[in-house]
């Protein structure tokens, strides 16, 4: 699924990578607010699914090989979070939805979990 | 072997080292995304950069949370990627423990910022061919760890 399907399944808004929309195809997501987490347990080219709104989300994501982040419940990055994706190249998108919504939608569209998929 | 690889493999390719300033996590991960850019540059195989860029991240992460300051040394010798993190915090009491996975002194602060869950050092002697840890109260902890070529 293209990442811009994932941007209309979700509801979501592209704050970063709006440029990768068409290009990223987005086929495993994994589901954490802890980045300790996703340094252990991620595979590289997911998407990742939080509600940690900060930089270091960013560079979690950037060392973990990430392939797009959308923030949920609302959460909404400062601009300097916003500006380290660019520069980085990680498409950051985020939605009003719930974690369990999202990872619902996703399941129900043939994404499947990160660490389901790699085993 | 021949006598001439060993010692010409002591010698790093290439040796560079980054200071890392403890308590400032808008800088954090900085040193780390460099030296996987680094890696990138030269070429090195993707998921030998991924577990190395892993292993610089954790350990960064835990000289901004513990210690006041640091270094990271990366060496590239022809068989293998070398890290080494030195910090002048207040050293681990009980290195066994804190190998434990779930084991962590970290405060609520560290935890908001999605780290201090006792997952960062198990996790980078999993990404590691080789790890080596050691620490004194008081001074300081040095980590070393390294990743075998392929």
């Amino acid at each position: 699924m293209k990442l811009r399907e994932v941007e209309k399944l979700l509801e979501a808004q592209t704050l970063a990578g709006t440029q990768r929309l068409d290009d990223l195809v987005i086929e495993t997501a994994g589901a954490a607010d802890l980045m300790s987490d996703v340094l252990a347990f991620s595979h590289p080219g997911t998407l990742l699914l939080t509600g940690l709104a900060t930089v270091q989300s960013i560079s979690t994501a950037d060392i973990a090989d990430i392939k797009a982040i959308i923030y949920v419940r609302g959460k909404h990055p400062d601009i300097e979070v916003v500006t380290k994706a660019e520069e980085r190249g990680i498409p950051l998108l985020c939605t009003s939805l719930g974690m369990f919504e999202c990872c619902g939608r996703l399941y129900r569209a043939g994404i499947r979990d990160d660490g389901h998929a790699a085993r | 072997m021949r006598p001439d690889d060993r010692q010409s493999d002591r010698v790093p390719l290439l040796k560079q080292r980054w200071e890392v300033q403890g308590g400032n996590f808008i800088t954090a991960g900085n040193v780390s995304t460099k030296i996987k850019d680094l890696l990138k540059e030269i070429q090195i195989s993707p998921d030998l950069i991924r577990r190395l860029a892993i292993c610089c991240y954790e350990a960064e992460m835990n000289i901004v949370m513990y210690a006041g300051k640091g270094s990271m040394t990366l060496e590239i010798h022809s068989s293998e990627l070398v890290l080494i993190v030195e910090d002048q915090g207040q050293g681990i009491p009980d290195i066994n423990l804190a190998m434990q996975e779930g084991w962590s002194t970290a405060t609520e602060a560290m935890r908001e910022k999605g780290f201090g869950a006792g997952m960062g050092l198990p996790n980078i002697k999993r990404n590691a061919d080789k790890f080596d840890l050691t620490s004194k109260l008081g001074q300081g902890t040095t980590l070393r760890v390294s990743i075998t070529l392929t």
